[in-house]
């Protein structure tokens, strides 16, 4: 009892002292945020025809599927009982918000992510099965769904419905991340989650992180294939991203004001919390080096002539700080909302555990895993295939 | 023994095997469906609800010994279905009261405050059993729900454990059973009052702070209780359409 009351400070329900969403809850809005974001940036092409982004599409679309495989795995490491979940999706509870999730996400998955990345594909999965041989020829012809008309008119017809479907997509991406914003700002028992907001606010910030992660892929992948980065395309995803930063930092400062503004009864207890224990990660890694250094960075690059490499570098820091930024404002909604008591009289504390079910070890791997399967995604279906046709000239 | 008779002692056998077993089956059905049973519990015939009188509760914690006895609740205070708090506010307009709940009340209360001047008070708290309750509102499965006779209750072998219930709560009332792995709050005793019986905390209460009340029952000492006190409920702002009354509560409980 002794050990649990540490870090206890004032007085909370008897039942407030364990928290009850762990680091796992922290990542499904950060791994949504990061599929909704790449998708978002991807559709800029399609649907925007911002032809400058062009090399960044299929790495995007790619990146999108990769994290969104892994976005229900912290959720079902987290059940008490993982084998009930089937339940969600057979006898879902229509006034619950999280009832939604597995129809949004295979809505997702399979309507918008999946469909789109097979049309754009389809033309490279039928060469690349008649070029293979063996069981990948087996594959990639599983892959084409046995059709292998690569005709003018079937590739007209692909686009077609491509494009139809990125239009359909940009607003399912909006729906599955601001309704990730949802489940946490229609909660009224809880004054730091309870915001109209919420929502908007998870939105902006997704597509930021989603950008930012595509962002320093391209760049990796680049470097990695000794490709040259094409520096149009880089800075006008930089100013995507700067854009984006803008608004959604303005929105998040929104809700500050508003809320030290208001003043309401939860108020006081919040500003301790937020100057106490959230101050690292609330106000040094969130704010200051999360998102005012990388969007006066990103505004360097924009108003002062730098070189190709200065530029680079700077983006490379800006992304990584903008993704660790992101991540620091899901730790703070999701554990800063489970803090404080919902008496406001008092605070507890999060103590992480390591190797265990809901530790940061499963974590750590489940950051990983989306990159693992990145690579076998990219390595199945090169992104960069069809450039390779276009002339750019390899650096060795 | 000539045909017809064989075919008749056959038919009677099956008629009377067959029969028995109906009723068996019908047995069943009934205890499934207490609505259904003849002159038993009938879920439409009540609204549970409960009174509390802050003025009369000693801070004993007998009601939360008898909750955990009664409905196998683990020991731990931080996994409690009822609990009692004491405050205590110096000056008495103090906005900030000073709270506490040792062990949840489980052992009562050592003596702590001794000022004369002061405010102190226990205000024994359990599921408000809501009307309109958030935590069945976000239930993704529905494995908790408001049973027609107005008690929030759980299915067991139904909750996910995803504790979603348990952030909407605004009264903390929640909490999952580590043995379980599922979400376990009061169930205002419902094997015992759909028997007839008073809860486990009303029930060993040694000042009657505590009244179980239905509000269905024109007889039920509840309506005089909620007729002549003046009664409030927790966190009104909420808007749960809480069904625990209390008589004297000060506007410093959260």
């Amino acid at each position: 009892m002794e050990a649990l009351m540490q870090g206890v400070e004032g007085f909370i329900y008897p039942n407030e002292v364990e928290l009850q969403w762990s680091v796992l809850i922290v990542l499904y809005p950060y791994i949504t945020g990061l599929v909704a974001g790449a998708f978002i940036l991807a559709s800029l092409e399609r649907v925007f025809k911002v032809e400058a982004v062009k090399p960044t599409y299929r790495l995007a679309l790619l990146t999108a599927l990769a994290f969104l495989l892994v976005a229900p795995l912290p959720l079902q490491l987290h059940l008490g009982h993982p084998e009930r979940s089937l339940e969600m999706y057979l006898t879902p509870h229509t006034s619950s918000a999280m009832a939604m999730f597995g129809f949004v996400y295979l809505w997702y998955l399979m309507a918008v992510l999946v469909l789109e990345i097979w049309l754009d594909y389809r033309k490279d999965i039928v060469i690349l099965w008649q070029e293979s041989h063996g069981w990948k020829r087996q594959l990639y012809r599983a892959m084409a769904l046995g059709s292998d008309d690569i005709s003018e008119r079937a590739l007209e017809v692909d686009d077609k419905v491509g494009h139809f479907i990125t239009v359909v997509g940009i607003p399912s991406a909006f729906l599955l991340h601001g309704y990730v914003g949802f489940i946490f700002g229609s909660i009224k028992a809880n004054p730091w989650w309870s915001t109209p907001l919420m929502p908007i606010v998870f939105l902006f910030s997704a597509i930021v992180s989603g950008i930012a992660l595509v962002m320093l892929m391209y760049q990796f992948v680049s470097w990695y294939n000794g490709r040259p980065v094409q520096m149009n395309c880089l800075d006008t995803i930089a100013r995507y991203l700067f854009y984006a930063f803008i608004i959604d930092f303005s929105l998040e400062m929104l809700d500050l004001l508003h809320r030290v503004y208001e003043s309401d009864e939860s108020f006081k207890t919040l500003n301790f919390m937020v100057q106490t224990r959230l101050y690292t990660s609330q106000v040094l890694i969130q704010i200051v080096f999360g998102t005012i250094v990388p969007i006066g960075m990103l505004a360097v690059a924009q108003l002062v002539k730098l070189t190709d490499r200065a530029r680079q570098g700077t983006y490379a820091v800006a992304g990584l700080l903008t993704l660790i930024g992101i991540f620091a404002m899901r730790w703070n909604v999701v554990i800063g909302g489970q803090l404080f008591s919902k008496s406001f009289l008092g605070y507890t504390t999060y103590k992480m555990e390591f190797a265990t079910r809901e530790g940061l070890l499963p974590a750590i791997l489940l950051m990983i895993l989306p990159f693992v399967i990145l690579a076998v995604l990219v390595k199945l279906l090169p992104p960069w295939k069809d450039l390779e046709e276009e002339t750019v000239p390899r650096m060795h | 023994m000539d045909e017809g008779r064989r075919e008749f002692l056959l038919k009677t056998g099956k008629f009377l095997v067959l029969s028995a077993a109906a009723a068996g089956a019908w047995d069943a059905v009934v205890a499934g469906q207490p609505d259904r049973a003849p002159e038993a519990y009938r879920m439409s015939d009540h609204w549970w609800a409960m009174a509390i009188d802050i003025e009369k509760c000693i801070g004993c914690g007998n009601c939360v010994y008898a909750c955990k006895r009664e409905n196998d609740v683990p020991h731990e205070p931080e996994f409690s279905r009822t609990w009692v708090e004491r405050y205590y506010l110096n000056p008495p307009n103090s906005e900030h009261p000073q709270v506490d709940s040792p062990d949840a009340g489980y052992f009562g209360f050592p003596e702590k405050y001794r000022d004369e001047g002061a405010k102190s008070f226990f205000v024994p708290k359990l599921c408000n059993h809501c009307a309109a309750s958030p935590c069945v509102q976000v239930c993704p499965v529905g494995a908790t729900f408001e049973s027609p006779d107005g008690v929030v209750l759980v299915d067991k072998a139904y909750c996910l454990g995803c504790r979603y219930c348990v952030q909407a709560c605004p009264y903390g009332c929640r909490f999952i059973d580590p043995r379980s792995h599922t979400v376990d709050k009061c169930s205002l005793c419902y094997h015992r009052i759909t028997k007839g019986l008073t809860t486990a905390c009303c029930e060993t209460c040694p000042t009657g702070a505590r009244m179980l009340g239905d509000l269905k029952s024109p007889s039920d000492p509840i309506h005089e209780f909620l007729r002549v006190s003046k009664v409030h409920v927790l966190k009104p702002q909420m808007a749960t359409g809480s069904k625990v009354y209390y008589k004297g509560l000060d506007g410093s409980v959260r």
